[in-house]
């Protein structure tokens, strides 16, 4: 791969995850268990696919080859979606939306801290609004974690049942491939040591203030995203979300 | 919007004369036009006949999220995801606002929802249409919106200072929801296939009665009206407010290249008015009294939300008061 190549594959990382956990959180669309929380959630993911946007934006740029951003999301099948598998995860309980929400608000909100700082001044740019954003949702996610695991009985068990389902896809949020290294190397993208640590060090820290146990650091992880191995999810997010851009082919405008 | 037939528990509008020495001067404040605050007397009819509006508004903003949450997963770009985002994102404000408003009255926020599911309280009957085309959200956004529009304008003159405040914050964001929605329909007029152009008609068709429903009954059939109107609570009356809907919708409606689907609607030079043919009166009742396409649909929904979502605020509750426990420790 070019250096190009390994930047728009980085990005679109970025670019897919914020719009598939964006996705998600509008399912939850007047189901949320209040209505403070019916505005929360709606808030984080209009956050999310706002910053997806502004990926795919530079992601068509760089590509050059006369795609936008609509295109990116609406018109690419699940093998070259490179979201991380944490964000097509069903929203389950509320335990489980906020166990996905809290492990990926950490990363991405360590990932962006070190994007702010990007030899790449446009992916600084766009990393800086998106911090912003990402502080809130990380402080948001974390509370209702220790609500949660430190709530009623009832809600510590739902809480921990959350953490132990997807605790196997973190992995892929902390585990570097090349791609990671590479935009690491070239100062665009943040340390992966260093990510890794901060993420297991905040998890750790949040888990423990909620009365959570987190799985050993070994424990076996479902990896696949980052390459374009999803799990059965995505197609169905993808058939719903893409529907119209796909029923109505001819359509320039909506 | 979004309070169509609201019970005054009054028969027929008192004279000064009649009234109590404290009704007489409430009533005298309402008609010198001065806004009446929480810690004002009342009657307990003005006082439950604004619970009961000002809940019917907040349920309708609440419930009227559900049509859009139908099509906010499957918006055809980014931009107009975002934008439907962003709308319902400010519904659910709307509610929350409007509750607290209601909250300055004495009621309950939870015991008024429990109203809603048991199907005491009611809301805007148009949310229990479907939305089955993506042109249902250009349409709602234009139509839905213009009418709560039209209704909210001169609410923001009613005489309860909560609500009346309430309504001047939510109108200016109803505005920008409904120049949206038009947008909508009118790029895919515009600039669209026969396909989209054809589900623009269609919705247009669909959502045209349902939305002149909004206003409520003939005056003639609004016997709550009157006293409402006497309290200044409405400012104006549902056929009056209806006309103005049509009045200014309809050369919206030209522009768009689409037509209205009512034989009878004309510009009627001696009136200066549109005339229109009569609303199915029937349909009405049938909705408002629970028997619309989705009125099953929408209550359910909201009601697993809240049943599901149990745990989840009692643990918020069990959380803070051990906070409380350990700051005082």
């Amino acid at each position: 791969m070019t250096d190009k190549e390994i930047l728009q594959s980085y990005l679109l990382r970025l670019a897919d995850s914020d719009m598939i956990l964006g996705q998600r959180l509008c399912e939850l669309c007047g189901k949320a268990p209040a209505l403070e929380e019916e505005m929360a959630l709606m808030n984080v993911a209009l956050d999310l696919v706002g910053q997806a946007r502004n990926w795919y934006e530079y992601v068509a740029e760089l590509e050059g080859k006369g795609r936008d951003a609509d295109q990116l999301a609406f018109l690419r099948d699940a093998h070259d979606y490179r979201n991380l598998l944490i964000t097509e995860q069903p929203n389950g309980d509320y335990a489980v939306t906020m166990a996905r929400q809290f492990f990926y608000d950490v990363w991405h909100y360590f990932t962006l801290k070190g994007l702010v700082n990007s030899s790449d001044e446009r992916v600084a740019g766009i990393a800086a609004k998106a911090l912003k954003e990402v502080t809130y949702h990380l402080r948001r996610s974390s509370e209702w974690v220790k609500r949660l695991g430190d709530g009623t009985e009832e809600s510590h068990r739902r809480m921990q049942d959350g953490i132990d389902l997807l605790w196997r896809f973190t992995g892929e949020l902390i585990q570097a491939d090349d791609v990671d290294q590479q935009i690491a190397a070239a100062g665009i993208g943040p340390d992966t040591a260093q990510l890794t640590n901060d993420w297991r060090g905040l998890v750790k820290e949040v888990l423990q203030e909620a009365t959570l146990t987190p799985q050993p650091d070994d424990a076996w992880m479902y990896l696949g995203g980052k390459r374009g191995e999803h799990t059965e999810h995505l197609g169905f997010i993808l058939a719903e979300m893409q529907f119209l851009q796909r029923a109505y082919p001819d359509a320039k405008v909506w | 919007m979004y309070a169509q037939l609201v019970e005054t528990g009054a028969k027929r509008v008192r004279t000064l004369e009649e009234m109590s020495p404290e009704e007489r001067a409430f009533q005298e404040r309402v008609d010198a036009e001065i806004k009446i605050e929480p810690k004002n007397w009342m009657p307990d009819g003005y006082r439950q006949t604004l619970i009961r509006q000002i809940s019917q508004h907040a349920h309708s903003e609440v419930v009227g999220m559900l049509p859009e949450g139908n099509w906010v997963t499957r918006a055809p770009t980014l931009k107009r995801k975002l934008q439907l985002m962003a709308k319902i994102q400010d519904e659910a404000g709307h509610g929350l606002y409007l509750y607290s408003a209601m909250e300055t009255l004495g009621a309950d926020r939870d015991e008024e929802i429990e109203k809603l599911h048991s199907g005491k309280a009611k809301y805007s009957s148009i949310f229990n249409y479907p939305t089955i085309s993506w042109a249902d959200m250009g349409a709602i956004g234009w139509l839905v919106d213009g009418a709560a529009i039209v209704n909210q304008v001169v609410l923001q003159r009613t005489s309860y200072g909560p609500y009346s405040r309430a309504m001047i914050r939510i109108c200016k964001e109803e505005s920008f929801h409904q120049r949206q929605g038009y947008q909508i329909l009118l790029d895919m007029m515009r600039g669209g296939t026969e396909e989209q152009k054809q589900m623009v008609q269609d919705s247009i068709n669909r959502l045209w009665w349902p939305s002149l429903m909004m206003f409520g009954p003939h005056d003639d059939d609004s016997p709550n009206s009157q006293q409402s109107m006497a309290w200044k609570i409405k400012r104006k009356s549902n056929d009056e407010l209806r006309q103005m809907f049509i009045d200014q919708t309809v050369p919206q409606l030209e522009f768009l290249g689409c037509t209205a689907p009512d034989p009878d609607l004309k510009w009627n030079e001696e009136r200066g008015h549109y005339d229109f043919g009569e609303i199915n009166w029937q349909e009405f009742y049938d909705v408002l009294k629970g028997n619309g396409p989705c009125n099953r649909e929408r209550i359910t929904t909201r009601k697993k939300a809240i049943e599901e979502g149990a745990w989840v605020r009692e643990a918020a509750v069990a959380y803070a008061e051990k906070q409380k426990q350990r700051a005082a420790a």
